[in-house]
C-alpha cells in the first residue's frame, strides 16, 4: 500500500474534530525510511540497461568535471570550487530524472546537476570564476541560480510548484540541500508548506557527512535526517547514495509520486565528501584517512562499473568512449576558461530594478567618468 | 488612470479596493499570508477576498514568515505576483533572510533575466497602543537593501494608488502601511478618479515658505497639524509627504528646501542610523549654499520601541516638531 493510499493520510484527509479527543490519526508507521539504505546494485533487481549506460557516461564526466573545475582554482581560474567527487550519483540522478519542464533547485555544490541537466559547462561556473553571480537565465533549461545561503532555495521550489499545480501545469521541482542544511529554519519552513498544500517537490538531500568540519552527529540527534519526514506528514526515504541506480530509482519514484499529485517526498541519500569543503578548508583537521580511504572502496563510479561490466552492458570499449567523451569535455572547458572573461563595468547598475533610479543614473555616470579619466591617463603615459 | 466606482472611506478600505481590483485584472495576483483568508487578516485588510477569489488566491498559509516570502519568491519565479502579507512589522524579521538575500537581488543575480514582481504589505509604526513586538518602524533595514523599493502612504488616495503601483512593479516593494492611519478617513468626493500614484514620486502637502518639513507616513498628519499650528507663531511650514523611500525623489525635496531654506526631517524611527540621517545628508550635499540653518531631525528616541503607556513621549508629536522648527530660527539669526 503506498503512503497516499492510506486513509487519513495526506493534507485532503486532514480534518481536525473538536477538542477535547482530537488527535492525528495518521499512522505514521508507512512514511518511515528503510532503517537501511536502500540499495540496487549489487542485487538481483534488472537493471534498466540503456539508463545505467547513460547514468555511467554522466558519472564518468562529471567526475572528470569536477577534477577540472578544482585544478582550475589552483590556477587561480576559478576564485573556489566546492567539489562533488564522491557524490557523481547523486548529482546525476538528480537532473537525469527530471523532465523537460521540471525545474531544478541546486545548492553551490550542486554544479555537477546543473550541468548534467544541459547547462553550458561555463556558465555553470560564473558564480565561482566570479565575473557575474549566475551565469544563465534559470527559465532556459529550469534551473533556478546555485544558491550559497544555505536551504533558503527550498521554499522557492516549494513555492514554484504550488504555482505551477495552481496553473495546471505539469511540473514538478527537485530541491537539493547538505546534511548541514537541514538545520536551518528554512528547511523546516520549507517541508512544512510542501506537506500543507501537497506541493509537486521532491527534496534530496546529500548527507555526505560533514558540514565544513562538522560531522552528522552534532548536527542532529535524529535517527537519520529522512526521518524527518515523519513530523511533516511526508514519506521519508533512505537511499545509499553512491548507487546510482538506487538514488535514480528513489528519486524516480517520488518525482512520480509528486506528478501524480501524491505531495512531497524527503529523500536523504548517504554519500560521502571525498574532496576537501572547498579548495580553501583543510579536512586533515577534522576526518581521518582510513574513512576517507573506506568510502574510496564504496565509490560511485567504481560501484556502477562493476556491476555494469558482470552483466555484460558495459565492455572495454563502451568505458574508454566514455573516459575520451569525458575528456574532450574537459580540454574544452580548460581552453574556455582560461581565456579571460570581459566585462562591463557599467553591468553592475543595470540589473539592480527594472528601471534605473535617478541616483544609478548619477552613480553610473560617476563611474563612467572615472574610467574616461583612468583611460586618458593611461593614454598619457603611453 | 484608474477610476473607483465607490468611495472607500477609510485607508484599511482603500488597501482592500486595491487588492481586489488588482486581483480582479490580473489573474497572476495572489495574497497569501497569516489569518489573511477566512478572518480576512487581523486588521481585516484582506476581508472578503478568500470568499470573492478563492482560497488558491487568497491564502492562509502556515504561520511561518520565511516560508510565506520563500514560497512567494518561488511562485513569482513561475510567473505569479505575490502580494505578502506580514502581520506585523517586528513579525516580519524572521523573513529578512528572503528579503535580503533572494527578494532584493534576484534580477541582479540573474542578470536581469529574473524579476521578483512582489509585495511584502507590513503594517508598521506605532501609536495604537500595542504591545511590544507590534510597534517597530523598521523602514531603515529595508531602505539599506539595494534592489528592494519601499513605499509608504500617508492619505487614503495614496493607500489607493501606492498599492496599485507597487502590485504592478516588475520589482520587489516593501510597502509599509502606517497602521495607526488605518482607520483615517479619506477626503474625496466618491466617484473621483484616483491617480495610481508612480512609485519614486514625493508631493507638496501644503504649500509654505519659511521651512520644509520633509516626512511620509504616520508623520505625514502630525506634520500637516504642526504646519497650521505654526502659523500662529507666523511661521509659513511646506510639507512634502515622500511617498517613497526607495527610490529617493530628489528632485521635489531639493526643490522644496532650496525654495525655504530650511528643512526638518520627522519621521517615527530611531534618529541614529534611521531614514533621517540620509535625508539629511543628501539635502545638505545638494542645498548647502541655499540652506540658512542646518537640517534637523525629529525622530523618535534611540531606544527600542517603549511600552504603550509611555509612546507618546517617544513618538514624535507637533510640539517637537515645532521646537524644532524654533531652532531652525535661531540657528539662522546666531
Ligand atoms: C545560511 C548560511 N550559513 C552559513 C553558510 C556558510 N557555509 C557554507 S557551506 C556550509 C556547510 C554546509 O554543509 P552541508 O549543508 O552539509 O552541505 P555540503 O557543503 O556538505 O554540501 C556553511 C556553514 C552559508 N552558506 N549559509
Amino acid at each position: 500500500m503506498t503512503v497516499q493510499e492510506l486513509p487519513g493520510a495526506g493534507a485532503a484527509a486532514y480534518r481536525p474534530t473538536p477538542p477535547p479527543a482530537w488527535r492525528p490519526r495518521t499512522d505514521p508507521a508507512p512514511l518511515l525510511p528503510d532503517p537501511e539504505p536502500y540499495r540496487v546494485l549489487g542485487t538481483e533487481a534488472p537493471l534498466d540497461r540503456a539508463l545505467m549506460l547513460r547514468l555511467y557516461a554522466e558519472l564518468v564526466r562529471g567526475r572528470r568535471y569536477n577534477a577540472q573545475a578544482t585544478a582550475l582554482t589552483k590556477q587561480g581560474r576559478l576564485a573556489v570550487y566546492p567539489s562533488s567527487t564522491g557524490q557523481e550519483a547523486c548529482e546525476v540522478a538528480a537532473a537525469l530524472v527530471l523532465q523537460e519542464q521540471d525545474w531544478l533547485f541546486p545548492s553551490y555544490r550542486d554544479t555537477l546537476a546543473a550541468v548534467a541537466r544541459g547547462l553550458d559547462p561555463v556558465q555553470a561556473l560564473t558564480l565561482l570564476r566570479g565575473d557575474w553571480h549566475t551565469g544563465y537565465d534559470p527559465h532556459e533549461h529550469r534551473i533556478a541560480p546555485l544558491c550559497t545561503p544555505l536551504a533558503t532555495q527550498l521554499p522557492h521550489a516549494v513555492g514554484l510548484a504550488h504555482a505551477a499545480r495552481l496553473k495546471g501545469d505539469d511540473v514538478v521541482a527537485l530541491a537539493m540541500v547538505g546534511d548541514g542544511g537541514t538545520s536551518e529554519g528554512d528547511f523546516h519552513e520549507a517541508l512544512n508548506f510542501a506537506a500543507v498544500w501537497q506541493a509537486p517537490v521532491v527534496f534530496l538531500v546529500q548527507n555526505n557527512g560533514f558540514a565544513i568540519s562538522v560531522p552528522l552527529a552534532k548536527q542532529t540527534a535524529a535517527p537519520s535526517l529522512a526521518h524527518k519526514a515523519v513530523g511533516y506528514g511526508m514519506p521519508g526515504r533512505l537511499v545509499d547514495g553512491n548507487d546510482a541506480a538506487a538514488v535514480h530509482e528513489v528519486l524516480a519514484d517520488a518525482v512520480a509520486r509528486a506528478r501524480r499529485g501524491g505531495g512531497p517526498t524527503l529523500i536523504e541519500a548517504v554519500t560521502y565528501r571525498i574532496e576537501a569543503h572547498t579548495n580553501a578548508d583543510d579536512a586533515t583537521r577534522y576526518r581521518v584517512d582510513a574513512e576517507v580511504e573506506a568510502w574510496r572502496d564504496h565509490d560511485p563510479i567504481q560501484l556502477l562499473e562493476a556491476e555494469l561490466t558482470s552483466r555484460g552492458f558495459l565492455d572495454d570499449s563502451a568505458k574508454e568512449a566514455a573516459a575520451e567523451a569525458a575528456e574532450t569535455m574537459a580540454a574544452a572547458l580548460r581552453e574556455r576558461m582560461n581565456a579571460d572573461a570581459e566585462l562591463d563595468p557599467m553591468d553592475l547598475f543595470a540589473h539592480v530594478y527594472a528601471e534605473k533610479t535617478a541616483q544609478l543614473r548619477e552613480q553610473e555616470a560617476q563611474l563612467r567618468a572615472e574610467l574616461a579619466a583612468h583611460q586618458d591617463e593611461d593614454e598619457g603615459e603611453r | 488612470m484608474t477610476t473607483v466606482a465607490a468611495k472607500p472611506a477609510t485607508m484599511a478600505q482603500a488597501l482592500q479596493r486595491a487588492m481586489r481590483d488588482a486581483m480582479a485584472e490580473d489573474p497572476t495576483v495572489h495574497v497569501l499570508g497569516e489569518d489573511v483568508g477566512t478572518l480576512g487578516g487581523v486588521f481585516r485588510i484582506t476581508d472578503g477576498l478568500a470568499k470573492e477569489f478563492g482560497e488558491d488566491r487568497c491564502t492562509d498559509t502556515p504561520l511561518a514568515e520565511a516560508g510565506i516570502l520563500g514560497t512567494a519568491v518561488g511562485m513569482a519565479m513561475y510567473g505569479l505576483r505575490p502580494v505578502v502579507e506580514m502581520q506585523f512589522d517586528a513579525f516580519a524579521y524572521p523573513a529578512f533572510e528572503q528579503l535580503i538575500s533572494h527578494v532584493s537581488r534576484m534580477r541582479n543575480r540573474t542578470a536581469g533575466s529574473m524579476g521578483m514582481p512582489l509585495v511584502v504589505r507590513v503594517p508598521y509604526g506605532g501609536g495604537i497602543g500595542g504591545v511590544e513586538h507590534h510597534s517597530d518602524s523598521s523602514e531603515a533595514y529595508y531602505m539599506a537593501t539595494p534592489g528592494l523599493h519601499v513605499v509608504t502612504p500617508a492619505t487614503v488616495e495614496d493607500a489607493y494608488g501606492l498599492l496599485r503601483a507597487a502590485i504592478a512593479s516588475d520589482d520587489p516593494v516593501v510597502f509599509l502601511e502606517p497602521k495607526r492611519l488605518y482607520w483615517s478617513k479619506a477626503e474625496w468626493s466618491p466617484d473621483a478618479p484616483t491617480e495610481v500614484a508612480p512609485i519614486g514620486k514625493a508631493v507638496v502637502r501644503r504649500p509654505g515658505r519659511s521651512a520644509t518639513l520633509i516626512t511620509y507616513g504616520p508623520s505625514v498628519p502630525v506634520c500637516l497639524e504642526a504646519a497650521e499650528a505654526a502659523t500662529a507663531e507666523g511661521w509659513d511650514l511646506e510639507v512634502v509627504d515622500l511617498r517613497s523611500l526607495v527610490p529617493f525623489d530628489d528632485e521635489t525635496v531639493c526643490a522644496s528646501v532650496r525654495r525655504t531654506g530650511r528643512a526638518v526631517v520627522v519621521h517615527e524611527s530611531t534618529g541614529f542610523g534611521g531614514p533621517g540621517g540620509e535625508i539629511a545628508a543628501r539635502v545638505t550635499e545638494r542645498c548647502f549654499h541655499h540652506l540658512e540653518a542646518p537640517v534637523l531631525r525629529v525622530a523618535g528616541f534611540d531606544i527600542p520601541y517603549p511600552p504603550p503607556m509611555l509612546e507618546k513621549h517617544h513618538l514624535p508629536g507637533v510640539d517637537r516638531v515645532l521646537d524644532a522648527v524654533a531652532r531652525l530660527q535661531w540657528e539662522a539669526e546666531s
